[in-house]
């Protein structure tokens, strides 16, 4: 039994202490939002906060994140429904495509801009090229987030 | 136009054989009227025969009426877009409804959307009827899905397929805009009777009918019951482009917030009662089947609860995909031997050329002389050029559940073959069509994988051995390592030139006829033209890839075509336009990507831009890149895109796309390559099959043009002439031509 917050919520999840956080949230949570891309933490789909620092949840042992804050895609806007700014400015530059990927890229922007408010292309780069879009929607990932970061409530999720 | 001729002869037969109130017309059948379970329903099919009421019991629910194959009204005024087309990010959804809307002059605000079943009655008959009587040929995904088996009507059945950058050009013109035209004049029509006034007094605006004499007005709902006895038109009056209030407007796509807030639901999200998790593995090398099996460690290993031999692959099942991965890992599995075994990269290739050689030729395209046009010619160019398979590496690893029980079974997944993928696990279960349902998903990508159903017949396989709802996902190993990949081509290219560098011949033959055949021909006004193809198969599956044929020949043609310049001592962007002359959309394209780059303006040293040109799925696209290679490897700092699709119906939409094209075709160029040793495919996930990344993302500034054309393709003409323009910015750059992708090995020195 592992015993931790998710978005919020105290959760106890009856799972070997092996299991990667990725499949633990997504099989014994019903919390979908967050994807398997890679299984070895080289494309961020499966991006998640733990403790507020964005980690690949797919090589993320569960077992390693016992009593820790879990933060989903899910967990991010406010608990009236009030969408992240980086949510907002995703919906604002019609950002996804496929929209698989997107979870994690919105994930690690979050991060980011709490920790860079005003981030430089660069601080961009370096943040975001972790994060795979397939569909190629670099262009409006890098606007959104210079979007997100002028936008007055861009706070920490 | 020569469509219409070939469809009036084909209309005598169809109408016979169907009974029907209508028949074929340039724009398809249109039909309407029945009554259905003491419910008024009008129908408008776009299809030969009135099939509304089968269509009926699929789609429409209490209270409400189904106006035609492609909307259905309530009576509450409510009205449903159906589309037949799965939603994989190119936002089909929006651009097909709001086609729809428009004409029908409904409230887009208030319209609902759902993606059609997959029934035969939404086979693609647009589709069909596009390229057996009016297109210029198949798009690739059609025949590569079908095996080629397509000519013909009644092959045709199972095809609801969204590819081929089809779904606007064909669905959205053939049958959307004209049911939507279609559905208002009957309403009007109804309006008129009711109200005893005349259709000229009527107008109408966000689903209802005004009278503005009488200050009436009333919503469409109201008609749909008396709009039922009648009669529809079958070529309704289509908008001008002028009248357009929402199509060729930026409207946010329908399915973008489901996509920010992890709600959007894949065919990976599938949750299904009782549901257990499996994943698989067949041989590296295609072809070959297993040979020997030891279960036991797999079967030892905790949270398995079954370990199976289904011949072409195995199958681990467990309680969640953790453990039936620790249990596929812990399978002692050996797969027979072939002689596939021995083929690698560089035989592959030694195979193709041998095959040019001495290879039988075909004929794809000829014009005038190429013996007699190369006489007295100054000069003669010749080059070669190799591209290697791609994967299609969708962000969602290849998934599918399964329940098979009873007799029947229910499959969940993205798939953009709906129709099809329900055919054939019929076939593969030995059931009949009727007792397979389809739950269709979002697609985390589809690139033309998804429009092949391998990964859904080996869940309903696990399904029915197992007797448990099966979730399957692959490994990204296995998505990397059993894709239906882009055919590696080897092209051999030869041109003739006079005293002035202008080519008098072009010739060419490569390995692998795909699809759509115009891929390998030339834009280029150059008389004597020969272009030939040899047959020279491998072991290795192959598959439609997003453009299919044209990212390969694109960049051949329009590598070529620069060397043919530079050998001329001439300017790319000018060589070209000599060649185009009289070809005015070519041209204003050509003219607007070299603006929007700056063609001709100075850069700094190490920089420099390149050009290309490729018309695919009736879209000109012309690109000019510029690139970095002072740290080397080269640095692609921007692209000018301009593309003339006729008429883009969402241009954010169509921007999008071409931003995505260009990106995808750009990781093929950059990166891309899947190489065989040993017979197997030797990457495996993104550490050896690399994905272009935000760091190497350029900036992408695109422009679109208008033209009277017929509607082009949206997903895939981006794609096809970035690899050429890259390969000539760096030569313009370096003075190193690239005639082989992808091009990470270039050795670029800095200050090369």
């Amino acid at each position: 039994m592992v015993q931790l917050k998710i978005n919020g919520k105290p959760t106890q999840l009856d799972v070997d202490p092996n299991t990667p956080l990725l499949w633990a949230v997504r099989e014994q949570t019903g919390l979908t939002g967050t994807k398997f891309g890679c299984g070895i933490a080289m494309c961020g789909a499966c991006t998640m906060h733990v403790d507020g620092e964005p980690v690949r949840s797919c090589s993320t042992f569960i077992g390693d994140v016992e009593g820790s804050e879990v933060t989903t895609i899910e967990g991010i806007a406010q608990p009236d429904g009030t969408l992240h700014a980086v949510q907002e400015a995703w919906i604002k530059h019609q950002v996804p495509q496929c929209g698989y990927c997107q979870s994690g890229q919105i994930m690690s922007a979050v991060a980011l801009l709490r920790d860079t408010p005003n981030p430089t292309d660069d601080d961009i780069d370096a943040a975001m090229s972790g994060n795979v879009c397939r569909c190629g929607m670099y262009d409006r990932i890098r606007a959104a987030i210079k979007t997100a970061a002028n936008m007055p409530k861009a706070v920490g999720g | 136009m020569t469509d219409a001729v070939e469809t009036k002869s084909q209309t005598k037969t169809k109408v016979k054989k169907e009974k029907k109130k209508g028949r074929w017309t340039r724009r398809g059948f249109i039909g309407a009227g029945l009554i259905a379970g003491g419910a008024l329903v009008v129908g408008v099919a776009i299809r030969p025969g009135d099939r509304t009421d089968e269509l009926e019991k699929h789609v429409a629910g209490e209270d409400e009426h189904l106006l035609a194959a492609w909307v259905k009204i309530s009576e509450d005024n409510r009205i449903t877009a159906i589309i037949p087309h799965g939603e994989m990010g190119q936002g089909i959804h929006t651009a097909l409804s709001a086609m729809l809307a428009e004409e029908m002059d409904a409230d887009w605000d208030a319209l609902d959307i759902m993606e059609a079943p997959a029934e035969k009655d939404y086979a693609n008959f647009p589709l069909v009827r596009e390229f057996v009587m009016g297109g210029k040929s198949a798009p690739g995904i059609v025949s590569d899905t079908l095996n080629g088996a397509f000519l013909g009507l009644a092959k045709t059945m199972d095809m609801q397929i969204t590819g081929g950058s089809t779904s606007v050009r064909f669905t959205g013109v053939s049958a959307m805009q004209t049911a939507g035209a279609a559905a208002r004049e009957l309403i009007v029509k109804a309006a008129s009777e009711t109200w005893d006034v005349p259709i000229s007094a009527l107008r109408t605006e966000k689903s209802y009918v005004y009278h503005d004499s009488s200050n009436r007005s009333a919503p469409y709902g109201e008609f749909a019951v008396a709009a039922s006895s009648m009669s529809p038109n079958l070529q309704p009056k289509l908008k001008a482009r002028k009248e357009y209030q929402l199509m060729g407007t930026s409207l946010p796509r329908v399915d973008i917030p489901s996509k920010v807030d992890g709600t959007a639901q894949f065919g990976i999200d599938a949750q299904v009662e009782g549901m257990k998790t499996a994943t698989v593995m067949a041989s590296p090398v295609h072809g070959e089947v297993v040979s020997t099996i030891d279960k036991s460690a797999a079967e030892a290993t905790p949270g398995v609860l079954s370990v199976h031999n289904l011949g072409n692959f195995v199958g681990v099942v467990a309680e969640g995909y953790w453990p039936a991965k620790m249990g596929l890992d812990a399978l002692d599995v050996t797969f027979t031997n072939s002689a596939s075994d021995s083929v690698s990269q560089e035989s592959l290739f030694a195979q193709y050329a041998e095959a040019l050689d001495s290879g039988k030729r075909k004929t794809m395209h000829k014009g005038g002389n190429v013996v007699k046009g190369a006489e007295g010619a100054a000069k003669v160019i010749e080059a070669e050029y190799s591209v290697p398979f791609l994967a299609h590496a969708c962000m969602e690893p290849m998934n599918a559940t399964a329940w098979v029980r009873d007799g029947k079974a229910d499959i969940w997944c993205g798939t953009q073959n709906p129709l099809g993928t329900r055919a054939a696990v019929a076939k593969a279960l030995e059931m009949e069509l009727e007792d397979v349902t389809l739950h269709t998903a979002f697609m985390g990508g589809g690139f033309g994988r998804r429009a092949i159903p391998d990964y859904v017949l080996q869940a309903a396989s696990l399904s029915k051995v197992s007797g448990h709802p099966i979730k399957l996902i692959w490994s990204r190993e296995e998505t990397t390592r059993q894709d239906h990949y882009r055919p590696a081509v080897l092209g051999r290219f030869k041109a003739a030139v006079d005293d002035d560098g202008m080519p008098l011949t072009w010739e060419s033959v490569f390995n692998h006829e795909g699809e759509p055949k115009e891929a390998s021909d030339i834009i280029y006004g150059i008389s004597n033209k020969k272009v030939e193809v040899v047959d020279s198969p491998s072991h290795t599956r192959l598959g439609p890839w997003r453009s299919v044929d044209h990212t390969q020949h694109g960049y051949f043609t329009e590598s070529f075509i620069e060397e043919l310049a530079h050998a001329a001592g001439k300017d790319g962007y000018e060589y070209r336009r000599a060649l185009l002359a009289g070809k005015p959309r070519f041209l204003k394209t050509l003219d607007a990507a070299a603006k929007l780059g700056k063609w001709g303006e100075a850069l700094p040293a190490g920089q420099a831009r390149g050009i290309s040109i490729v018309e695919s799925f009736m879209t000109i696209c012309a690109q000019v890149v510029t690139v970095d290679v002072t740290g080397g490897a080269p640095k692609v700092l921007h692209v000018a895109c301009a593309a003339d699709p006729g008429f883009a119906v969402n241009p954010d939409g169509f921007e999008a796309q071409m931003q995505s094209g260009i990106i995808y075709g750009l990781c093929a160029a950059l990166h891309g390559e899947i190489s065989l040793e040993d017979g197997a495919v030797i990457q495996s996930n993104f550490h050896d099959y690399e994905i272009l990344r935000m760091n190497e993302a350029p900036k992408i500034d695109t422009v679109i043009l208008t033209s009277d054309a017929r509607l082009g393709g949206g997903g895939e003409p981006g794609t096809p002439p970035i690899a050429p323009a890259l390969a000539n910015a760096v030569f313009n750059a370096t003075g190193q031509r690239i005639r082989s992708l992808p091009m990470r090995d270039l050795g670029l020195g800095a200050g090369s």
